[in-house]
């Protein structure tokens, strides 16, 4: 199959329409939720928490024995809920700082996840096998009911957010200000912490524990070189987040052999290198151009600034001076003077220039630009 | 000051007191046994104080002397061990509506996308409440706070694409918004340049001249007698609180410092 075939089959073909749906409400909802871990500077949250997952799908099965989808991601709902708020508890109560106690829970429930499964695969079940899928995720275990969970999780969040928007940009932006203006900041903070949980949790299926916590970064940082708004930001996020979601599934169903996670994680990645290249207001080019432009510019003043203060010594400003006085200080100048004739700053007449009235009265202004830009 | 009343006072506070007769008239912020520990290093060490309204009092302090941790446990953003504040005679949790507060700029990511604007709204947030949104009257006061502070050209402005002075200007000005009785300021003239710590002050003293009690985290000596009619010595413990006129001398400043300071008190 290759992409067109993808493209012409999504709406008819079963599979292909349930994957694909999956994966873009599962990127829109970890995009929008994405913008504000890393918002908070909480971007390896997300790696934690799904990595505290992992334990409580193995525990969910060794209970229960089931291994149908929403009993294991109950599971992992709980021991990645008990994963963060453990977080928060040695941050709080201990010298620790928050980069150690995500990875210190990090480690230790990922350690104890593999633990169990080792032990669960040695069991004499037949039922034992797929759940090390969770490891990485597999995108076409998703059926129609796996999607529904996820439209009406997201429907939900979305919700919540509306709602909660004011409250929950106000504690992104100044916490203890928050606190002052009477908003419980524990409650909003736990509203957000629940739903990035639960976002990572529904995204176990598809992409996996190891590689979650890029559907929650990729789609932010992106739309975050785009804009200076949080609200279009999120949306942003979320549109990058479902556009991965459905170009990881065409090349990876396109592709015979790719597994979609890994897939949609790299086309997430793509958003972002072109973002942090392209973006117009904080794009690596258009910087670049910028810094260009303005040395050009700066060039250009310094030496008006120069002749100004030459010209200024004289009755009259268009008195004419040698070209090679300029190259004695200023180093080789025939290009910049070329450009300041072209403004029609300086008139050139064979080795000798000289100032313009325009050229004197912009050269006069270059040191007050500063105050009128702050008045 | 054992005399002075504990009374209550609604958000119409009586205008324009001279240093002198607040002294004597209504106590706005009262602070009993207050000690605050980080860990096991005490912080704020039984901390009495009472500020009278209408003052413009400077807390001053040498470095780690508890002066942003006695506002921020008087905010209540931070849990004391032991003691109470009052304000108006009442907690602070009943009487919010007549605190404002701007925090230090650098405990905010500037960076964050949002516009000026939109900052000095938050200052709305808190008499909303739960779930509403702002809507015109509050940008109408956002952008009447905006002018006051002479930052109403940068309203749309990215707040990161602002200067260290124009970024404190909108912290002022979202505490404006506020309308409140008693303005806590943490280092509002830290990293700012001449110009706008002179406009700074002058809508601190506006403030005061309206009634209202204004408290400043502050750092340099020199100006506390050109812009303060009261200040508070904090180093732990409370050193000395009272007019700038009567206390404010090197007997005061050596016992806050530890060294043997020498200010020429301006007159």
């Amino acid at each position: 199959m290759n992409l067109q075939d993808y493209f012409s089959l999504v709406f008819t073909d079963y599979t292909l329409r349930t994957i694909t749906l999956g994966t873009a409400i599962l990127g829109a909802v970890t995009g929008m939720l994405g913008s504000f871990a890393v918002l908070r500077k909480q971007s390896l949250l997300g790696d934690a928490i799904s990595h505290a997952a992992l334990p409580g799908i193995a525990l969910a099965f060794l209970i229960t024995g089931a291994k149908d989808t929403n009993t294991l991601l109950l599971g992992a709902l709980v021991s990645g809920l008990i994963g963060t708020f453990w977080i928060r508890g040695i941050v709080t109560k201990t010298h620790l700082k928050s980069d150690t106690a995500l990875g210190l829970i990090l480690s230790l429930f990922f350690g104890f996840g593999m633990l169990l499964l080792t032990f669960i695969q040695k069991q004499p079940n037949a039922n034992q096998a797929g759940l090390d899928k969770y490891l990485f995720g597999q995108a076409a275990t998703l059926v129609e009911s796996d999607v529904w969970l996820m439209a009406i999780i997201t429907s939900i969040c979305l919700i919540v957010m509306l709602l909660f928007w004011k409250e929950f940009k106000l504690l992104l932006f100044d916490a203890d200000y928050t606190k002052t203006l009477g908003f419980n900041t524990k409650f909003i903070d736990v509203l957000i912490t629940t739903f990035i949980v639960l976002a990572i949790v529904l995204g176990l299926q598809t992409v996996g524990v190891v590689l979650m916590s890029a559907m929650l970064l990729a789609p932010a940082a992106a739309a975050r070189q785009w804009t200076n708004s949080l609200g279009k930001m999120v949306f942003l996020a979320a549109i990058f987040g479902a556009f991965s979601g459905v170009f990881g599934t065409a090349i990876s169903a396109s592709q015979d052999n790719l597994s979609t996670g890994p897939v949609i994680v790299i086309v997430a990645s793509v958003f972002v290198v072109f973002s942090f290249i392209f973006s117009p207001g904080r794009g690596l080019l258009f910087r670049q151009i910028r810094f260009i432009k303005n040395r050009r510019d700066l060039e250009l003043q310094k030496t008006l600034a120069f002749m100004y203060h030459i010209a200024e010594t004289h009755e009259d400003i268009s008195h004419p001076h040698t070209i090679k006085i300029l190259n004695n200080f200023q180093g080789f100048t025939r290009k910049t003077l070329q450009k300041l004739v072209d403004k029609n700053y300086v008139t050139l007449d064979g080795a000798m220039w000289s100032l313009t009235e325009e050229g004197f009265e912009t050269a006069a202004n270059l040191y007050n630009q500063n105050f009128k830009k702050h008045e | 000051m054992d005399n002075m009343k504990n009374t209550h006072s609604n958000k119409e506070t009586p205008a324009s007191l001279s240093a002198d007769e607040a002294g004597a008239g209504v106590v706005a912020v009262k602070v009993d046994d207050l000690t605050v520990a980080y860990n096991y290093k005490p912080v704020l060490w039984d901390i009495d104080l009472e500020i009278p309204e209408g003052v413009l009092m400077a807390i001053v302090g040498p470095n780690g002397a508890g002066k942003s941790t006695l506002i921020k446990a008087i905010l209540g953003i931070l849990k004391p061990i032991a003691g109470s504040v009052t304000i108006f005679g009442k907690p602070y949790h009943k009487q919010r509506s007549h605190v404002a507060y701007v925090p230090q700029k650098g405990s905010v990511d500037w960076d964050f996308p949002t516009v000026a604007l939109d900052v000095v709204m938050m200052g709305t947030y808190g008499s909303l409440g739960w779930i509403k949104r702002p809507g015109a009257k509050e940008k109408k006061a956002a952008l009447e706070a905006l002018e006051k502070v002479g930052m109403l050209p940068f309203k749309n402005r990215q707040i990161s694409q602002l200067s260290g002075g124009q970024q404190q200007r909108i912290f002022l000005a979202r505490a404006l918004v506020q309308d409140a009785s008693i303005y806590f300021m943490d280092e509002p003239f830290q990293g700012v340049d001449a110009t706008t710590e002179i406009a700074i002050i002058n809508i601190l003293k506006e403030l005061r001249k309206a009634g209202k009690t204004v408290v400043v985290v502050h750092h340099d000596l020199q100006t506390v007698p050109e812009y303060f009619d009261w200040v508070t010595f904090l180093n732990v413990k409370k050193i000395a609180t009272g007019p700038v006129k009567d206390i404010f001398n090197d007997d005061n400043l050596t016992k806050t410092y530890g060294i043997n300071y020498k200010v020429s008190v301006q007159k």
